[in-house]
């Protein structure tokens, strides 16, 4: 049997996207699909019960007295993570993108912890954080007292964040570098000979055309923040207090260490809502804020 | 062709189905060749030399059994890596089960009772096994876990380090009949301010792991909770006052080091530390040290001790080879044998000239004070079902205490507030 050429290409066409689609559905769409289920479900592992619960998990939500603690702390850590990120790897940008001697020792410098194992990173920033670790023991040095930082509630989540920035900011910081190379150069000369002071080029010319690249990495920061994990389990497991336990790990600790699998699926189904309603407000905003797409 | 194909794929399926679905039968004795896996959380070489020579004498006399696999997981996640591993359907044959968490696994109903295959099995001696060790395993008569490990805490000395200070050691105050916890901490704090030096350390507490200080408030005679779990103990006039000893001992006389702050005694950081026995391996010799049993509280003499269970799993692919291998393990020799890391639950070999021969490193009268006597007069430190999510509440809400300037009464009325909901549905 002879197919016709637009069958032939429709076929030729979903057999070029079956590898991806196929690993989607395996890794994506079906656990997706699990997740809604199981938390429908009061599943107990020690038990190996699994009883339908209808919307019950999803009432226990609405009525989790933790629940507002948990995502006050997520969106602080989120606000902090993405405005101090996306602010330090602009700034390394512009100074890297001069003519200085020794750049690129400087750019594979502050790119190096990106390909460092987060936990191993984390890990050392535990002790450099102790009450007698490194960063008190530098601020010493220079006659400053300084606090514990993992066990108050404010300067904890300013330790989570600063952890996080100095892993990340590298990465962005190469695509911001990437997008200030990719502006024409004769932009800056002629604002330069109608007189526009440097803060002015880069309010006019710089941001405006890398606005595609600070949408890219915001929206990459924004979810990975709602993603973090690995600090929090080993810098302050959530403390102190319940002062930085954000949502992955409250979703984590209700689902592994209290076993309410079912209850883990339904902050897991929040998470995902929170992230998608994120994505899509900021790719509707993209009209006003990314130049190229006007 | 086609169809035969069919029909072929629909039995196969059919028959996995069956073979799914009888998931509650009693498991059938294993005949074919037998792999076990069993969960620790010790990855000490001399541990896990013992077991694989255990596991080996096994194997020689069951040659069905090919394999014995002892499966390190982290202490600190070990529950929670367990019951991932029994959610993903990947469950050992055999783990080992912390105090805390005994509750919930002894009430599942995932764990085989052991009894009848422990009590059947030839020279067990069963009866041997004290109640003490045992009660915490058993739910209505039968037993769930085997206490392979009741391991009472004591103090480790750094002599040298309490000598720098000036200050008797706490054998000598024990010969003096003064070894008290206002005596301790003294020392403690003597050390801190002469040698920098850490005073004392309860291992493994780290201001997160709050259970671990039932070893300190048990002087005063103060609980998280009652006996059957429903009242909370934390606002109790003697924990107020146990924790109000030990707040002013942390923050105002420095005797124990501050949140934040590592210190380990095995190295040499640290002039006492409360732990196990287990962790005597981790000597070296680096200076002269003892091991004394808890300094006496406002109640006279005390002891605390932790346990570790070893369970099988129902639904494990081998329970029934699990069970005999668990049997073989804890006999009295292998028993005896365990007893260089685990005081064992058997009356006849908790006696200090018994665990002297396994335990080369403590003295006899050593084992004798702080294993033997503490065994007989202690009590398990805080169980509860649902532990994990009651040990989080109470380390969330004990967080304000570890403060200098904390209000210690309003800190512990507070966490019985957070936690009475929790201890109702007990």
């Amino acid at each position: 049997m002879r197919l016709s050429s637009k069958t032939a290409d429709r076929l030729a066409g979903w057999l070029f996207i079956a590898p991806q689609l196929a690993g989607s559905a395996v890794f994506v769409f079906a656990p997706l699909c699990m997740v809604l289920w199981y938390s429908l479900h009061e599943w107990n592992v020690l038990a190996d019960s699994f009883e339908f619960v209808g919307a019950d998990n999803y009432q226990a939500l609405l009525d989790d007295p933790s629940l507002p603690s948990v995502l006050r702390a997520t969106g602080i850590f989120s606000v902090g993570l993405v405005v101090f990120n996306l602010s330090l790897a602009l700034l390394l940008a512009v100074l890297l993108n001069q003519r200085l001697r020794g750049l690129a020792v400087y750019r594979t410098l502050f790119f190096s912890p990106v390909v460092v194992s987060l936990v191993a990173w984390t890990i050392v920033w535990g002790f450099l954080l102790q009450s007698n670790g490194g960063v008190n023991g530098l601020l010493q040095a220079v006659g400053i007292e300084g606090p514990n930082w993992l066990r108050t509630g404010p300067t904890a989540m300013v330790s989570v964040i600063a952890v996080q920035v100095f892993k990340n900011v590298g990465l962005n910081m190469v695509l911001f570098l990437a997008a200030l190379q990719g502006v024409p150069g004769e932009l800056y000369e002629a604002a330069q000979l109608d007189g526009a002071s440097a803060w002015t080029r880069f309010r006019r010319i710089t941001v405006p055309m890398i606005s595609p690249t600070i949408l890219l990495t915001s929206i990459i920061t924004v979810v990975g923040s709602l993603q973090v994990f690995a600090q929090i389990a080993v810098l302050t497991q959530g403390g102190p207090g319940t002062s930085t336990t954000v949502l992955v790990y409250y979703l984590y600790q209700q689902a592994f260490q209290f076993h309410h699998f079912g209850y883990g699926s339904t902050l897991a189904i929040l998470l995902f809502v929170i992230v998608l309603a994120l994505t899509l407000v900021q790719w509707q905003l993209r009209r006003k804020w990314v130049v190229h797409e006007q | 062709m086609r169809m035969k194909t069919a029909l072929a794929v629909a039995t196969a399926a059919l028959l996995g189905l069956t073979a799914c679905g009888s998931g509650d039968d009693p498991a059938p004795t294993d005949t074919g060749p037998v792999s076990l896996r069993m969960t620790i959380w010790t990855a000490n070489e001399a541990h896990l030399k013992l077991f694989n020579e255990i596991a080996g004498e096994y194997k020689a006399a069951h040659p069905n059994v090919t394999e014995i696999k002892f499966d390190s997981l982290p202490f600190d996640t070990y529950t929670t890596a367990l019951t991932t591993q029994i959610a993903g359907g990947n469950q050992p044959d055999l783990a080992w089960i912390l105090e805390n968490s005994a509750p919930d696994f002894v009430s599942s109903g995932a764990l085989v009772p052991l009894d009848d295959t422990l009590k059947k099995t030839p020279g067990y001696q069963f009866e041997d096994l004290g109640a003490s060790p045992m009660k915490l395993w058993q739910q209505q008569g039968k037993l769930y876990a085997y206490p392979f490990s009741t391991s009472p805490f004591g103090v480790f000395v750094n002599n040298d380090l309490v000598k720098k200070a000036g200050k008797p050691t706490p054998a000598e105050l024990i010969a003096a009949g003064n070894w008290t916890w206002d005596t301790a901490l003294q020392t403690a704090s003597a050390v801190n301010a002469a040698t920098g030096k850490a005073g004392l350390v309860v291992r493994d507490f780290d201001y997160k792991s709050w259970q671990n200080l039932a070893s300190f408030w048990g002087g005063w005679g103060a609980q998280a909770w009652s006996a059957d779990g429903k009242t909370c103990g934390f606002d109790k006039p003697e924990m107020v006052e146990a924790m109000t000893t030990l707040h002013k001992a942390i923050f105002t006389d420095k005797a124990l080091p501050g949140p934040g702050v590592s210190a380990d005694f095995f190295a040499g950081d640290a002039a006492m530390t409360i732990t196990q026995i287990s962790r005597a391996s981790l000597l070296k010799n680096q200076f002269g040290w003892d091991l004394v049993p808890l300094p006496k509280g406002k109640v006279g003499d005390y002891a605390v001790f932790g346990q570790a269970g070893i369970g099988v799993f129902k639904k494990g692919k081998h329970a029934a080879a699990a069970q005999e291998f668990l049997a073989f393990m804890t006999s009295p020799a292998n028993s005896a044998k365990l007893a260089a890391y685990f005081p064992p639950p058997r009356t006849s070999q908790q006696t200090a000239e018994t665990l002297a021969k396994t335990n080369p490193l403590l003295k006899p009268d050593q084992l004798q004070k702080v294993v033997v006597d503490g065994i007989a007069k202690g009590a398990v430190g805080p169980s509860h079902a649902g532990f994990a999510e009651l040990s989080q509440t109470v380390r969330a809400s004990l967080d304000p205490l570890w403060q200098p300037q904390a209000d210690v009464k309003a800190v512990l009325s507070g966490v019985c507030a957070k936690i009475a909901p929790q201890l109702a549905k007990a």
